[in-house]
């Protein structure tokens, strides 16, 4: 782990009245209860896929939580460096935040949110990821995590639209479209590394003739400053969403197929940009929810003919399925796109972590050993059912098992919904160019 | 001796448990007000109830499920801790004899027997603490002697009713180890027995209320 000790800040000294702050700050009702009734049953373990993949009892929520923030809570704060760096290597290496554990402790505590107070103490401290800070720095400085000027997105998506000319007539992605239905926000990934999908997206908005607009400024729908343990920073990147979809006039705001960019917005994100109600002031909506809605209500079809015939699989991400509420959607979708379904076990709210999650899997290639050995679960779940094709909507479960398929020889092709939607989507006729048509 | 922990330590002990239990009850709702909205911004009443109740179901839980076994023996554990004590035709004519007032009592021989599965159960939970590297590695000392704490009553109660020992010892010892676990419940994890609901409500507002993910 010499690697992870470089990236971390090494002045020594801790700033005990800052690590107060924020421990007394979080130490509510509910902190206080969680903390002192735990019984230490260890139900926990076993539904970790941290500890199930390497069966070591330090890897039980409940030690990772009784080592990290129980600690800190015990200590009223007074913890050294030399303990911020023990609790980092857990926070961000041990534990992805996926509330698995949460289902299968009898008392039902969140160990997750308790894990995210953690993070922000040692974030506090300069204990963190520094590939999470350069995210949280270009959000600081740009209102998005690649530090793109506002010029770029627009200019993508003008040459996207060039593209695409020639096989669907009519496919715009209108910018800053006041008063639509949705506010499309994206991440940032799609706009530097696959353009593709913000395409397969214009298409399929095109084909249902919806009202969508993606904005120049507050696009990006990610928020790795949360992962970070920043809370300003993370509160700053959604409040760039929410204002932008209330300056715009948008009815609702549309998350591209991300897991967590849902848990921040819908869920996380109230809280943190100061909504006291906890909800956020425009409705969002995640893309599973809406290309549900098109398959079902015949708004877009496929055709059968070219539904997949090998066997695929779905990964719930953790932020869409236990933490967003949709495993029933996809599943729907999934009837749409292939003939061979076969679901995973556990899957739905069940469903375990792929390894890439809390902010992991954009940390970089550092980390993909640690990452491949926590997917080994992840990795026998996919080997188990078969498939050949491996769904998921969200970019960093898309990442993680693309490498796992490498790594364990799992002969994948991983795709993300608007993927594998565009192979088999039935092109009306108005939006066929001339040329092309019979 | 005898009297004195019969009598006043008695009312004292009892004292200890409620009031102690009630503040913590008000300490913690007041304190939610300022700091919890997130519990009452969600709350949602099936939701809740069904977070609470099927953890009081054997085996209602996916979790319990997969752990058939250690399930039986922690309703076990806690049925007969909860019975017993209120139960038992003894207690109930002492409540009976002094104020008047009784609860139903369940015959002997069930107690005798209730009594022996809360001692076996709890002698298992702490082989289970010693055993299981992942339950191990959780344990403190004080862990095993709340567990301890917790059988005592039953032990001596269970060498009390038949007069196994010297009788007066064995009662008075019976009294005292009861008065001590009444008083302590509300100042250790023991106060499960309240803030259980509180916990799973929650947990059941924020998964289920909020996104409409079971939390069993």
């Amino acid at each position: 782990m010499k690697e992870n000790e470089k990236t971390i800040n090494a002045s020594g000294k801790t700033d005990i009245e800052r690590i107060r702050h924020i421990l007394s700050e979080n130490n509510g009702s509910l902190m206080r209860t969680w903390l002192s009734i735990c019984s230490r049953c260890g139900l926990c373990a076993e539904s970790c896929f941290y500890y199930l993949a390497e069966k070591d009892p330090k890897l039980s929520p409940a030690y990772k939580l009784k080592a990290t923030l129980g600690e800190m809570y015990r200590q009223k704060g007074n913890v050294d460096h030399e303990f911020l760096k023990h609790c980092y290597e857990i926070l961000w290496f041990k534990c992805t935040m996926c509330k698995r554990c949460s289902l299968f402790c009898p008392f039902g505590i969140d160990i997750a949110a308790m894990m995210a107070v953690a993070r922000n103490v040692c974030c506090s401290q300069g204990v963190t990821p520094n590939e999470l800070l350069e995210f949280t720095e270009n959000c600081r400085k740009s209102g998005n995590h690649m530090g793109l000027p506002p010029e770029e997105i627009v200019d993508v998506c003008q040459w996207l639209e060039e593209e695409i000319e020639d096989e669907i007539k009519g496919v715009t992605i209108p910018i800053d479209k006041p008063d639509v239905k949705y506010m499309y926000t994206i991440n940032p990934r799609e706009v530097v590394f696959y353009p593709n999908d913000i395409l397969d997206a214009a298409v399929i908005f095109s084909i249902a003739e919806e009202s969508w607009t993606i904005p120049s400024f507050g696009w990006d729908c990610t928020n790795l400053p949360m992962f970070a343990g920043e809370r300003d920073a993370a509160a700053q990147a959604v409040k760039n969403v929410y204002n932008q979809a209330i300056k715009i006039g948008a009815e609702k705001i549309l998350i591209t197929e991300c897991g967590h960019a849902y848990r921040s917005l819908a869920f996380e994100g109230p809280y943190m940009a100061g909504y006291p109600e906890g909800k956020p002031p425009v409705e969002v909506v995640h893309y599973v929810e809406l290309i549900h809605e098109y398959l079902v209500n015949g708004i877009i079809s496929v055709d059968p003919a070219k539904k997949f015939k090998e066997p695929v699989t779905y990964q719930d991400p953790c932020n869409v399925g236990r933490n967003g509420g949709f495993w029933k959607e996809p599943r729907k979708i999934m009837e749409y796109i292939a003939h061979d379904f076969r679901d995973m076990i556990p899957s739905g709210e069940y469903n375990h972590c792929c390894g890439g999650g809390g902010g992991i899997m954009p940390m970089g290639p550092n980390y993909k050993p640690g990452r491949m050995e926590a997917g080994k679960i992840k990795a026998r779940q996919i080997k188990e059912t078969g498939a050949k094709i491996v769904i998921s909507p969200c970019h960093n479960c898309y990442d993680q098992i693309s490498d796992l398929g490498e790594k364990y020889n799992l002969g994948i092709e991983v795709l993300s919904i608007k993927e594998a939607l565009r192979k088999m989507l039935v092109i009306p006729e108005k939006f066929k160019p001339v040329s092309l048509s019979p | 001796m005898y009297e004195f922990f019969s009598g006043p330590m008695l009312w004292i002990a009892f004292s200890f448990f409620l009031f102690g239990l009630a503040a913590n009850i008000i300490s913690t709702f007041t304190l939610s007000r300022s700091k919890d909205r997130i519990f009452y911004n969600h709350a949602n009443a099936v939701w809740g109830i069904k977070s609470v109740l099927i953890w009081l179901l054997p085996l209602g839980s996916v979790s319990m499920r997969r752990q058939p076994f250690f399930t039986l023996i922690g309703f076990m554990f806690h049925i007969s801790l909860i019975t017993v004590p209120l139960f038992l035709n003894a207690h109930n004519i002492l409540w009976d004899e002094n104020f008047g007032i009784s609860l139903w009592s369940i015959p002997d021989s069930i107690s005798d027997i209730l009594t022996i599965a809360c001692i076996l159960s709890g002698i298992f939970l702490m082989l289970r603490r010693a055993v299981k590297r992942e339950v191990r590695i959780l344990t403190e000392k004080r862990d095993y002697a709340l567990i301890i704490i917790t059988l005592l009553p039953f032990i001596t109660g269970f060498l009390a009713y038949r007069q196994w020992g010297d009788y007066e010892t064995i009662l008075l010892l019976h009294i005292v180890t009861a008065e001590i676990l009444l008083i302590i419940i509300p100042f250790t994890k023991l106060s499960h027995m309240i803030f259980f609901f509180f916990t799973r409500l929650f947990i059941g507002f924020e998964m289920g209320g909020r996104r409409g993910t079971k939390t069993w």
